[in-house]
């Protein structure tokens, strides 16, 4: 019953960690991702070709290696190495989920007909009064589930920062297999699966929130 | 100087002349139906009239108010400010999903009214009660709107719980609620079934009835002829021939207009 306390506790640690990731990634990619997205959609071609290309990019590249890139290109090509892997991992899982999260942003709003944005402005409503009080809701309506796909698999992801030594929950099971222990591996999946189970039943909860009218 | 004048408005797209310099002018209180196959430009015409689209050449004028040349670059504000005198309904609606009958109409209302209350008392942010005010006297004038078009009943339901018929009767009176002088129609029934017309074309007549000054693009020949004081023939973006109903529809001069008509009454 200790040994299983012993291995709880170490993974409950781990599991802070990878929340930390979570989080921080979360609180500023969501930001960040609505500002690629204007990029994206920019009306000046050459804005528009960056942001394209930067999100081709990020999407395109597997996410190991781009932790691998953050971590070690500051060090190795410009001589200051990065403050700590924990900072590298976040900076990394921000880019790379901030790009998809404004192909999120931009389906989201590409797909508002254009009639309501014209709608508000034969009412003489102002830019900003028209995105917030006709277009923002609808968007959040419409990106709601494929935002809850993405942000799931983030919780998942968070796995890899692992690869530069970031003591996330799979790394400290991995540490317990040295000592001919595989369970505490398995026993992972239990945390993952509760978080996991909390975020499905907030976006359920939200969905419902904004059933009571149709895009 | 008749209320409304437009002087040889010019539109292009790229290479393609959709308007080629329409002149137009129409007295306060009168309703002008604006005929014509699809692709002659009238759709063009009144997003011209309400801003929408901004014209390569020509002027408008108001009352005397010359609210648009395009001569003249003008600011957001002034675009906003200026477009008010003209309304829109949309062939589409464009009603606001997220909001109810009422709410479509209350929310541009409140808005407008809050922004003049500022600009009057010179304070930017009013405080909580008096917006609240505001709020209450929108909704009171969005309910009136919707008994005149026969909704009362459907105030507190959103669009996507209502017909198209009367998707459209609340479109129509939340363009009222803004008191524009210019209400345009575009094509008020053609994404209507055709027993849902009937209501919609209704509320028309009532407001001619109650003296607005309209502005209605029609495939409905019947309506057009019945409900205009004056019916404009539009091809190939100049106004062909205009006219009394009866000059139009019983002794058309152009043979486009022959042929328009013949086309529209075989049916
Ligand atoms: N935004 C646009 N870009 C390019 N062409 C347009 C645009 N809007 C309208 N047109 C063209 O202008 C012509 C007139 O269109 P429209 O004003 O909609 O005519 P109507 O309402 O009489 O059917 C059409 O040939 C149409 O293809
Ligand atoms: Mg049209």
């Amino acid at each position: 019953m200790s040994l299983f306390w012993e291995v709880t506790l170490a993974l409950l640690e781990g599991f802070g960690t990878t929340c930390s990731i979570f989080g921080l990634t979360l609180v500023l990619a969501l930001p960040l991702g609505l500002l690629i997205s204007f990029g994206t959609m920019s009306k000046l071609a050459p804005v528009k070709a960056v942001f394209k290309t930067i999100v081709w990019i990020i999407r395109g590249v597997p996410l190991m290696l781009q932790i691998f890139v953050v971590f070690y290109v500051p060090g190795f090509v410009f001589g200051v190495p990065i403050a700590s892997r924990f900072m590298a991992a976040i900076i990394a899982f921000v880019i790379n989920y901030a790009c998809y999260f404004s192909e999120i942003y931009r389906a989201g709003i590409e797909a508002i007909p254009f009639g309501q944005t014209e709608a508000g402005r034969v009412l003489g409503m102002t830019k900003g009064e028209i995105f917030f009080r006709v277009t923002l809701l609808q968007v959040v309506k419409r990106i709601i589930p494929p935002m809850g796909n993405e942000i799931i698999t983030l919780v998942k992801d968070t796995a890899l920062a692992r690869v530069i030594m970031v003591v996330e929950i799979i790394k400290v099971a991995e540490k317990f297999t040295a000592r001919a222990m595989i369970w505490p591996l398995f026993y992972t999946a239990v945390f993952y699966l509760i978080f996991v189970g909390v975020l499905t039943i907030l976006f359920g909860k939200a969905e419902k929130k904004l059933s009571y009218f149709k895009v | 100087m008749a209320f409304l004048e437009v002087k040889n408005i010019q539109k292009s797209f790229g290479e393609t002349k959709v308007l080629r310099g329409i002149d137009f002018t129409m007295e306060r209180g009168e309703v002008v139906a604006i005929i014509g196959s699809s692709g002659g430009g009238k759709t063009t015409f009144l997003r011209c009239l309400n801003f929408l689209e901004t014209p390569n050449g020509g002027t408008i004028t108001v009352d005397g108010d010359e609210i648009f040349n395009a001569a003249v670059t003008y600011t957001d504000a002034e675009t906003r400010e200026k477009r008010l005198r003209f309304g829109l309904v949309f062939q589409s609606f464009n009603l606001f999903p997220q909001y109810t009958a009422r709410e479509n109409i209350a929310m541009p209302l409140y808005l407008r009214r809050a922004e003049a209350l500022s600009r009057e008392t010179g304070v930017r942010r009013l405080p909580r009660a008096q917006k609240h005010e505001l709020q209450e006297a929108a909704r009171a004038a969005a309910d009136d709107l919707l008994k005149n078009v026969g909704l009362a009943e459907k105030a507190g339901l959103y669009p996507h719980q209502l017909s198209g018929g009367q998707c459209q009767r609340v479109a129509i009176a939340r363009a009222l609620a803004l008191s524009p002088d210019i209400l345009c129609f575009d094509e008020p029934t053609s994404a209507l079934d055709p027993e849902l017309t009937g209501e919609v074309l209704r509320v028309i007549r009532d407001l001619r009835r109650d003296g607005h000054t309209m502005i209605i693009v029609t495939h409905e020949m019947e309506f057009a002829r019945s409900v205009a004081d004056h019916v404009v023939f539009m091809a190939g973006g100049i106004i062909e021939e205009e006219g009394t109903p009866a000059e139009i529809f019983d002794h058309p001069t152009s043979e486009a207009l022959r042929a328009f008509l013949h086309k529209e009454t075989e049916f």
